[in-house]
């Protein structure tokens, strides 16, 4: 067995190594690139077939720090042995993820205008043929077993490999997350980490008000992780908390409060940015909303 | 029936992992608190032994993860866990994800004998055979269970390996070596063809076979061992009508995979196998086998039928 891994300075640029605070030039950098990931969604959302929205649209900030400032990856070396693992367990937002990857270099921007054709690749779920797709998901509830198994062929290699799986919170009412979260910190699997997209709505209600998962902190401290809440749409608070070292033995959880449909006022916190078709009026509307108000 | 019982398959099973671990750095054993191992000593490979508990789901998902990072974990549940409880698991993160994972799949059939319907596992076969890139096996003794684990070790995609809970009879050991995807002939004949697979079913028809050439009539026997992918080519070239037998429920199992392949031949299929409900009853892997009609005599009445006397 290695010893518990610990991250290199690299997986933070320069000036955003743990504790140093959000740099202004990166988060202004990452706000526009925020904005260009929102408007490729909605453009996805706008297509023949639509798209999950209001989930593509809480997970931006989530994707776009951890594939830009926390993981090793390198786009032109997708299956790159020593890279570190992004498992998007939440495959409904997978318009994020075909956004974000394209953002990254992994697949050419103009290639997800084929969202949706029939026959081609790009499918409202992730497609593990696609560069910089792990492992296919959505059904719920899959990606931390699997992130468990992942950070245990890290530690018997003695590599620094990082597994991070990006849940939603509706997915926390799957058994099997908590199957896998037991076994984590049994396992003491310091190098995997979770992000919970907290959005707080499913597709009849809030979460509350369906089976409801709080207290979420005190749940994931009882099965014996770290739990860092943060803003998840504040990349600082994001970057910080994804760069941190884990502490000794114990798998560490985000909890990142976020908003789904975030970047559209007029849907955000409502059950109908769910799932989204959008016409040519409603693409146009929601284009202008992400362009001109936009917060970081 | 034959009487000796030498070791059961799963046993057979942990003694070539345990032999095979240290010196492949691949291969990781994953446990769900079976006891298989209790008291097991891997040696150099210790680390590579994981107890993962009772949570199936996480079991086979933690497979998928250790699989895509290049290793090849031996998963050890029961039958109908690897099946049932864990099955959307094996569906998405083994099957779509085409992962090296081997699921060695214990008291299958109805070798928990008393342990009663929540452990027996009647319908393994069929689902497991659904699922696309599966390697289905079911060794028929000890031996076919070390030469099926060595063949299945550097298969690309995952395999399911079909082993039974306590000590079952052994095939004499001048048969014709085993090969995935190859049915094993065990006698020639050209009345009529019973295609079998599993310890107690291949011992079944061999016996059955023996009734009926004291009628004469000859019966061609195949161990089809391997499932999935079905040796099509093994059931072709002959006319005869088949019998299928096995440890498993009828719908769905082998007897289907033969069906279904031979369906569009006009060759005639009977299957032999446990009826359409659960065996709940007390008793062992061989009294329940015929309590459910699962015998020589049964295959033979089947043979007459399938040739229409």
């Amino acid at each position: 067995m290695t010893e518990l891994m610990a991250y290199p300075a690299t997986t933070a640029p320069p000036g955003l190594q743990a504790g140093s605070g959000p740099s202004v030039a990166a988060t202004d950098d990452l706000a526009e690139r925020a904005i260009r990931v929102r408007e490729r969604i909605i453009e996805m959302c706008a297509g023949s077939t639509g798209g999950h929205l209001g989930g593509s649209m809480s997970l931006v900030e989530i994707l776009l720090v951890l594939y830009f400032d926390v993981l090793r990856m390198d786009p032109d070396a997708p299956a790159d042995p020593a890279r570190d693992l992004l498992l998007l367990s939440k495959g409904h937002g997978v318009l994020c993820l075909y956004a974000v990857l394209a953002e990254r270099g992994f697949l050419p921007a103009a290639s997800l205008a084929d969202y949706g054709r029939p026959g081609g690749p790009f499918m409202a779920h992730p497609n593990p043929a696609l560069p910089g797709v792990e492992m296919p998901s959505g059904a719920l509830g899959h990606g931390l077993p699997i992130g468990v198994g992942a950070a245990l062929d890290a530690r018997l290699s003695g590599s620094d490999r990082r597994v991070v799986v990006v849940l939603g919170d509706g997915e926390l009412q799957e058994g099997s997350v908590w199957e896998a979260a037991m076994a984590a910190s049994s396992l003491k699997l310091s190098g995997l980490t979770a992000v919970v997209d907290r959005n707080r709505l499913q597709i009849t209600g809030t979460t509350e008000s369906v089976i409801g998962l709080e207290p979420l902190e005190e749940r994931w401290r009882a099965f014996g992780w770290t739990v860092r809440a943060v803003d998840g749409h504040d990349p600082g608070e994001l970057r910080e908390a994804l760069t941190v070292p884990p502490e000794l033995d114990r798998p560490t959880v985000v909890l990142a409060r976020t908003t789904k449909g975030r970047g559209l006022p007029y849907v955000e916190d409502r059950l109908v940015s769910h799932f989204a078709k959008l016409g040519e009026r409603e693409r146009r509307r929601a284009l202008a909303a992400v362009r001109t108000g936009s917060r970081p | 029936m034959t009487t000796v019982l030498t070791a059961s398959s799963r046993e057979a099973y942990r003694d070539t992992l345990l032999a095979a671990m240290p010196l492949d750095d691949r291969l990781v054993c994953l446990d769900s608190d079976t006891g298989l191992f209790l008291g097991k000593d891997f040696g150099t490979a210790a680390d590579r032994y994981l107890n993962l508990g009772i949570a199936e789901q996480n079991l086979l998902g933690a497979a998928a993860g250790l699989a895509r990072c290049g290793r090849i974990p031996f998963v050890n549940t029961m039958a109908t866990f690897a099946s049932t409880r864990a099955l959307e698991t094996v569906k998405i993160d083994l099957s779509y994800a085409h992962l090296p994972v081997r699921i060695a799949a214990t008291h299958s059939g109805l070798s928990a004998g008393n342990l009663g319907p929540t452990h027996h596992s009647l319908e393994d076969l069929a689902i497991m055979r659904l699922l696309p890139g599966m390697t289905v096996l079911v060794p028929a003794d000890a031996a076919a269970t070390v030469a099926l684990f060595e063949q299945c070790r550097d298969l690309p995609g995952p395999v399911y390996l079909r082993l039974d809970r306590v000590p079952t009879p052994t095939l004499p050991v001048d048969l014709p070596p085993i090969q995935i995807g190859r049915a094993q002939p065990l006698r020639q004949g050209s009345d009529l063809l019973l295609v079998c697979c599993g310890p107690y079913p291949v011992q079944l028809a061999v016996q059955a076979a023996e009734l009926l050439a004291a009628r004469g009539i000859e019966a061609a026997v195949l161990n089809m061992h391997t499932v999935k992918p079905l040796d099509e080519q093994a059931l072709a070239g002959s006319e005869a009508p088949v019998v299928t037998i096995e440890e498993h429920w009828r719908t769905g199992g082998l007897g289907s995979a033969v069906a279904e392949a031979l369906a569009e031949t006009g060759r005639r299929v009977l299957r032999v196998g446990v009826p359409d409900r659960f065996v709940s009853m007390a008793g062992d892997q061989r009294f329940l086998l015929e309590r459910s009609g699962i015998t020589a005599e049964s295959i033979e009445h089947a043979a007459l039928r399938a040739l229409g006397r």
